[in-house]
């Protein structure tokens, strides 16, 4: 590697001006760092509820979805009759076919004795519901009538549930005013739609929703036999079936819920216009650094510029200073965050991650943020005028 | 151009032929030079003396290629400055040292960083050999202990003896001073000169000084007295 620029570099100019002053480079550095946050947590959040939203639609076990039309998402399902289902398995590509009901129900805290709202899954438990090891067992406990498995990592305002059955302790509870059992954990995860999920037979389901149609189910789940085109069989269904029902692959069921969150409600616009905020923050913050900066070294400034430096050698100096201020603004914003995301996760349950999109979003953000607001800082290095200091 | 009228021309650092500087607009304006004419030979030390507002420091700026020249020839190193563009004056200006009254040292660097400003604009050097080019100015006024110093820990002298340390570090062939000696005592002020002077002869570096400071006048090759935007005693030979 050749390292000559290093044998010819000049004196770190940027450097040394940046850190003459080190509370006020503090300073800067708090003040970027706060808008890196803050710019963390509120894409954290947009991109943990878009992510909680469908953790129960990737855990479902099914090549095809059928849903009402006038369903809107997870949170305001429609039914549609089950018999739609049924004529589905008329095509040879389809190997199995499952019912499912879902809606929120009252849930009472055994500790506490208070209610909250519990997103509930009903289906027979002869059929395969969700991917994953061990479910089919659990799912036979539920043939009983009453029986329930409980979402371990449902918030704890429902109660010490794990805790007291893994203590072997029977778990009963009240759900929509009738008693039910708790017979296994699952872990599916809390969404900003539900926080916290039950999975029960149809058989219960229906009777703790008791006004709830038999023949009305919300999701059909549509398993295709190995080989089959999941996007060829949708729209041959689609064609094929009545209006009542809409029929989705996996993917499209799990972006039909994101779009959900990302344009039906306010929430998505609202964690990105929090974003956006820490933007602007951040832009003044070092704004007002930079500016205070070059006009502090405006003699100094011009005196290079008499000394026979170019105004575009100034120009990179200050932009130097941006980027500097990015960097070492981004850093502790990153491990911050880091922390933050943490706390987040361990007390909503919330699966809030930093991933490379957004370390490398928030970076290339912060440094627009500097690098622009280098720019408009120097407008004023134009002010500096060499003939004056004499 | 004749032969012997380009060698001439090629001996003077500075030509000025009835140069002209006004500031301020209509009613307002106030001309400060008045058809100045002065040649500078390279290599001569030149004193400019005169009361405060005769124009010595619009002078001094013109020459340095930090104004824009409104009427009259000037030529500063064989660069003719009437309707030069900046990039033209920027790179003129690489080429002349200014010391200034106020020092202007950069606050956040060292004397030694102060002085490898100026010496950062040579070619073709490396960054140790810049800094010992700066260390050696250092030396040659006089501060080769106080290199790690900070401007605001050293005194007013010394600061000064900096700034005239950073000018010449850039190997220059003008040198434009403006009281270099005001902030000095004596026999530092006379040694700074005789510094300049040094140079003068051995570099061929022209020098112009403003000054009032009677210590020195005795080794200027000529001394300049200004008044009203004129120069009237261009020829006054002391030597």
């Amino acid at each position: 590697m050749n390292f000559s620029f290093l044998k010819y570099r000049k004196i770190p100019l940027a450097w040394l001006l940046l850190t003459r002053q080190p509370l006020r480079l503090i300073v800067a550095i708090a003040g970027i760092s706060f808008a890196g946050i803050l710019m963390f947590m509120q894409l954290g959040f947009r991109d943990g509820l878009f992510d909680t939203s469908v953790t129960i639609h990737k855990l479902l076990d099914a090549d095809l979805v059928l849903i009402s039309p006038r369903s809107k998402s997870s949170i305001s399902m429609s039914g549609f009759p089950r018999r739609r289902l049924i004529q589905a398995m008329a095509l040879n590509e389809v190997e199995r076919i499952a019912p499912v009901n879902l809606n929120y129900l009252l849930w009472r805290n055994p500790e506490n004795l208070k209610t909250r709202s519990i997103l509930a899954l009903g289906f027979n438990p002869a059929d395969s519901l969700l991917l994953g090891d061990g479910f089919t067992e659990k799912a036979d406990r539920l043939k009983s009538p009453g029986r329930v498995l409980f979402d371990k990592l449902s918030r704890p305002e429902f109660g010490p549930i794990e805790e007291w059955f893994l203590s072997e302790k029977r778990v009963e509870t009240e759900v929509a005013g009738k008693r039910v059992i708790v017979e296994g954990l699952v872990e599916l995860g809390p969404s900003f739609g539900a926080d916290g999920n039950l999975i029960t037979s149809r058989e219960t389901f229906l009777r703790l929703f008791p006004s709830n149609p038999k023949g009305s189910i919300e999701i059909g789940l549509v398993k295709l036999r190995s080989g089959s085109n999941p996007i060829s069989i949708s729209r041959t269904l689609n064609n094929s079936l009545p209006n009542d029902v809409r029929v989705l692959t996996k993917k499209e069921f799990i972006e039909f819920e994101k779009n959900y969150w990302r344009n039906s409600t306010a929430i998505g616009f609202i964690f990105s216009l929090g974003a956006l905020m820490g933007f602007v923050v951040g832009c003044v913050v070092v704004y007002q650094i930079l500016y205070s900066d070059v006009t502090d070294h405006l003699p100094e400034y011009a005196t290079l510029l008499a000394m026979g430096y170019r105004l575009k050698s100034l120009f990179f100096v200050v932009a130097r200073e941006g980027f500097l201020l990015a960097f070492f603004g981004y850093l502790p914003a990153y491990f911050s965050g880091q922390i933050l995301y943490s706390v987040v996760r361990n007390s909503t349950k919330l699966p809030i991650f930093m991933d490379a999109n957004k370390t490398i979003l928030i970076f290339v953000l912060i440094l627009i943020m500097c690098m622009g607001s280098a720019g408009v800082a120097m407008r004023k290095l134009v002010e500096a005028d060499p003939a004056e200091i004499f | 151009m004749s032969k012997n009228k380009k060698k001439n021309y090629e001996l003077k650092a500075v030509s000025i032929n009835n140069l002209s500087h006004s500031y301020g607009k209509d009613l307002n304006k106030k001309k400060v030079l008045n058809n100045v004419n002065l040649f500078i030979q390279k290599g001569e030390l030149v004193l400019l003396k005169g009361p405060s507002g005769c124009g010595k420091t619009t002078l001094l700026t013109l020459i340095g290629a930090l104004r824009t020249c409104q009427s009259g020839d000037l030529t500063v190193l064989n660069n003719q400055l009437n309707g030069a563009s900046s990039k033209t004056r920027q790179k003129l200006r690489r080429n002349i040292g200014m010391i200034f009254q106020g020092h202007n040292l950069l606050r956040c660097l060292t004397a030694e960083q102060n002085v490898q400003m100026g010496a950062d604009l040579l070619k073709g050097f490396t960054y140790i050999q810049r800094r010992q080019i700066a260390r050696k100015w250092l030396s040659a006024v006089g501060l080769e202990d106080h290199h790690k110093k900070l401007p605001s820990d050293l005194s007013g002298g010394q600061k000064q003896r900096v700034a005239i340390a950073r000018a010449l570090s850039a190997n220059p062939k003008l040198l434009l001073a403006d009281e270099p000696t005001s902030a000095l005592d004596s026999v530092t002020g006379r040694e700074i000169v005789m510094l300049l002077r040094k140079l003068a002869k051995e570099q061929n570096c022209s020098v112009l000084m403003v000054t009032h400071d009677p210590r020195i006048t005795d080794m200027a090759d000529r001394i300049l007295n200004m008044e009203d935007g004129k120069i009237y005693s261009a020829l006054s030979e002391l030597k």
